[in-house]
């Protein structure tokens, strides 16, 4: 085999395992990706055993805790559509009433249970940039 | 004050506009003394972007909440250390950082550069202004960090708890070092392509900041992972998160491209390859501050708001459009000028790394925008999550590992299979004997990927050491030193060689770290009584008594929390004392009045202050969220806020040392999250090894291995010639060495080494014709000559 034709088919080669693996990458972000929901959509659509992403709010006067479950209940920012679900693992420090989290759940039974370790707190809004104040010039 | 930090951002401003006319200017008319005024612009801007950040730093520092950015993140309470901190814990300051370290390090590369390059790096400058251009206009016109209010309020809000720690200091600005170090290769990688000089001189000339923009890079993703696992109350120091991700990225191509340019440099192979990596790598640190400043996807990091989105998407737009017009249209130009000689050979183990970082970044990337992927696909967001990510980045990182051994072994340019078996014998002895012991011993039943990432890291480690011993022999054979002056002395003599050995060491034992920490951890959450135990592993945890401090002078962990609340723990093994931990949560003042005179005091951020034993077998790591609803607490807020004015802070205080009483005569039961996680000491240890190693790499060659450029060559321009000459004397020291430390055949050897003598020769006449006539040879010349024709 000439070297120009072995080049070549050192590239083919390269390139059709590239595309296999990018395409494997791909088939299986999409079959086991868990789609981001509100609670509202959650409500409407979640399906027993499937795993959704839910974002939203922490309802006020919702957390309770018992032994090692913690037990609150996620709205939408607008105040619509409450999801209540149980959670055990690790529980974020700026986790609070009212805060934004984000919480791998699934539906089993008649409610919601939130997957181990899956609860993430954002941060509070200081971070942002603070709207009612105008620069001065 | 604030006046003097806007004019200096409008002056900035006007700097980059001069330099980058003046600089391309210069460029295309290839007049010397604008090509000057642009370079100088850079000096400028750091000037004047220098006052810009003294400003705010000082507006911090003696509480000015005049400024809004002020305001928003520092307070009288903040302790000072964390004051001068907060400057860029905001968008704007960040911003300023942002810049301002940017123009430093375009000084100092243009600085370096001065006499080399000099259309190359007229469009660098350039490329380099605009870049300072685009942030000092979105502080100028989106988020300045010099907005003030009036009139000024009486304290600020304080900077966030979480963001309370050493790290604070050092980690942020050396992840933005690192951004804005990929700043410059992608710059005169633009430039060299935009004055069609494509040959190395540009990568050489930028070799060391890609290097040192790999470990600024590294040095705060190390950091940063630490800050994590020490500060936020969850005990990982990883969690695949989108601002995690996004410096990680540059920092994956990056190391790709310290690989491949060695290729270029010695072969003049893989320049399109190269300059794409450098394009990405820029590209991808623009994006991982985009990632964190718009807020685009979900992220604990949720540091900007949406207001920068659209000036970064056209950036990001422009970049990559520019990149592939560049390079696209110079193709014939970045042709290769050698083949790849063998399969078996240093450079094609270089090329699989390059394939497997590449990926490894591609998977990262795919996980990491997947959820805005998937919503423009499917009209519908979803995330792939940890696990989907680690599917594919635990197999490539096993591949990388394993590559990381191979590669030292191997020659440039060709090895025979006998020497190649010969010299991966020892490391694949040494993978065998651990994955024995490993066997023998009973480690990791069920656990095969970690038992691999062993084998795969003891396979690097052997051939590493292996490297070093054969050099050392090698250097002795030659020299008759002993071994503790031959060792230094050979790393001395080949930094880049035998410091990138070192950082291979260092990934292996990190990655040891990683594979240990992460397959074989016990961890367990629970509520304890003072007198009640648990286990955890192998360990008894007791907790002995409850803790309390009150007001944010005599907190424990010096953060500044108004209270305290925490416990002593006692760690025994086997009935035997191993360690007393004392975990503990601070709560800090809301600063919000409707929550009372006493709640406000306690009723902001809870933050865990974690407490751990570390040692180089196991760390035991714990954290306690104290439960401070109970009725007897609560009541005492109540009454607290009942009874206490606002404007009596001193009482609501005292109210708070009353509730901190309570909670120590009657604790409630609190809940502990314990941790035992074995050699993740070693991720930090592998960590430091690797900044050890890089640091000898960059670290300049002695000054008797370097030569002085002759004026008479200088004043023909030939410097870019002079350098060529010492890399290809570099190279074939380099082949020697491989020689001597048994890579090649005595056949090979021969036949590379006259050919890297004949191209050094034909360097030599093209850097000083002999048949020029007009100027007598110099000695130096022939003794150049004679010494390639000789050694």
């Amino acid at each position: 085999m000439s070297p120009a034709r072995k080049r070549t088919v050192r590239l083919v080669v390269a390139l059709s395992a590239a595309v296999v693996l990018a395409s494997a990458l791909i088939y299986t972000s999409f079959s086991a990706a868990s789609p981001t929901v509100t609670p509202s959509q959650l409500l409407r659509e979640a399906v027993p055993g499937r795993s959704y992403q839910l974002t939203g709010k922490v309802k006020g006067g919702s957390v309770r805790k018992e032994g090692a479950t913690l037990y609150f209940t996620v709205q939408d920012r607008a105040g619509e559509g409450a999801v209540p679900l149980s959670y055990t693992g690790t529980v974020p420090d700026p986790f609070k009433e009212g805060r934004e989290v984000i919480v791998t759940v699934e539906k089993q039974g008649g409610g919601f249970v939130g997957q181990r370790d899956s609860l993430i707190t954002k941060c509070p809004s200081k971070y942002t940039v603070a709207p009612s104040k105008k620069p001065i010039y | 004050m604030a006046l003097l930090g806007r004019l200096c951002l409008i002056l900035a401003l006007l700097v980059c506009a001069y330099g980058i006319v003046t600089s391309l200017y210069g460029a295309r008319s290839g007049r010397e003394e604008w090509r000057v005024a642009g370079r100088r612009s850079v000096y400028a801007l750091a000037a004047v972007l220098s006052v810009a950040f003294a400003v705010l730093e000082f507006a911090f520092l003696t509480n000015d909440f005049s400024f809004n950015t002020v305001a928003d993140t520092s307070s009288t309470t903040t302790p000072t250390f964390y004051k001068a901190a907060a400057v860029w814990s905001s968008q704007e300051g960040s911003l300023l950082l942002w810049a301002w370290l940017l123009s430093l390090w375009s000084s100092l590369v243009l600085f370096l550069t001065r006499r080399r390059l000099r259309e190359v790096c007229a469009y660098a400058t350039a490329i380099l202004l605009g870049f300072g251009a685009f942030f000092v206009s979105l502080m100028v016109f989106y988020a300045t960090p010099f907005a003030t209010s009036s009139p000024a309020p009486t304290d600020g809000v304080g900077l966030d708890p979480l963001l309370r720690h050493p790290s604070m200091m050092i980690h942020p600005p050396m992840l933005y070092s690192g951004y804005t170090l990929c700043i410059v290769p992608l710059a005169f990688g633009m430039g060299a392509l935009l004055a069609r000089r494509l040959d190395a001189d540009w990568i050489r000339a930028t070799r060391r900041f890609a290097l040192a923009a790999w470990l600024f890079l590294g040095v705060g993703i190390m950091l940063g992972a630490r800050w994590s696992y020490a500060e936020l109350g969850w005990g990982g120091y990883w969690g695949w998160d989108a601002v995690e991700n996004a410096s990680l990225m540059p920092w994956l191509t990056g190391t790709a491209f310290l690989h491949s340019l060695m290729i270029q440099e010695k072969r003049g192979m893989l320049k399109v390859w190269n300059v794409s990596l450098v394009l990405a790598t820029g590209t991808l640190a623009i994006m991982g501050t985009f990632l964190v400043r718009s807020g685009i996807l979900s992220s604990i990091h949720a540091f900007g708001g949406a207001t920068l989105g659209v000036p970064f998407v056209v950036l990001i737009g422009v970049l990559i459009l520019g990149s592939i017009y560049l390079v696209s249209s110079r193709r014939e130009m970045l042709r290769s000028e050698h083949n790849l000689d063998s399969l078996i050979s240093r450079e094609s183990v270089f090329l699989a790394n390059n394939l497997v970082l590449v990926g490894l970044c591609f998977v990262i990337f795919w996980g990491t925008y997947f959820p805005l992927i998937s919503e423009a696909l499917t009209g519908r967001e979803a995330s792939v999550g940890p696990p989907g990510v680690d599917r594919y980045t635990v197999p490539l990182a096993l591949v990388l590992v394993l590559l990381s051994g191979i590669g030292p072994v191997l020659a440039w340019r060709k090895a025979t299979l006998a020497v190649v078996r010969r010299n991966l014998t020892a490391p694949a002895a040494l993978a065998l004997l651990t994955l024995a012991g490993l066997v023998a011993a009973g480690v990791g039943t069920g656990k095969p990927l970690a038992i691999a990432m062993f084998c795969c890291a003891a396979f690097a480690i052997g051939g590493v050491a292996q490297e070093y011993w054969r050099g050392v022999r090698a250097r002795r054979a030659g020299s008759g030193e002993s071994p503790a002056r031959a060792l230094p002395a050979l790393v001395r003599r080949n930094r880049r060689r035998y410091g990138g050995y070192v950082v291979h060491l260092g990934i292996a034992v990190l990655f040891i770290g990683v594979a240990a920490s992460s397959s074989f951890q016990h961890a367990t959450e629970l509520s304890l009584s003072p007198g009640q135990s648990t286990k955890v592993g192998a360990y008894t945890v007791a907790y002995v008594r409850p803790t309390a401090t009150i007001t944010p002078k005599g907190d424990q962990a010096h953060t500044g929390s108004t209270l305290g609340l925490g416990a002593v723990l006692d760690v025994s093994r086997g009935g035997k004392h191993v360690a007393t931990l004392t975990p503990s949560e601070g709560f800090y003042d809301s600063g919000d009045p409707s929550q009372g005179s006493v709640g406000h005091f306690i009723g902001g951020q809870a933050v865990s202050h974690v407490s751990m034993d570390s040692g180089l077998s196991r760390d035991i790591w714990s954290a306690i969220a104290p439960d401070i609803s109970t009725p007897r607490l609560k009541r005492i807020v109540e009454v607290g806020n009942r009874t206490i004015p606002l404007v009596r802070p001193d009482e609501g205080i005292i109210a708070v040392a009353v509730l901190a009483r309570e909670y120590m005569r009657n604790p409630p039961p609190a809940q502990f999250h314990l941790i035992v996680s074995p050699l993740v000491q070693w991720i930090w240890i592998g960590g430091s090894i690797v900044l050890f190693g890089a640091l000898i790499a960059i670290w300049p060659a002695p000054r008797s291995t370097r030569r002085r450029v002759p004026d008479r060559a200088r004043a023909r321009g030939a410097t870019e010639l002079e350098v060529a000459r010492e890399a290809k004397y570099a190279e074939i020291r380099e082949l020697e060495l491989d020689y001597r430390t048994g890579k090649l055949s005595d056949e090979d050897y021969k036949a590379i080494d006259a050919d890297l003598k004949a191209q050094a020769l034909a360097l030599l006449d093209r850097l000083d014709p002999p048949e020029n006539g007009d100027e007598p040879a110099g000695a130096e010349r022939d003794t150049d000559r004679e010494a390639v024709r000789v050694s």
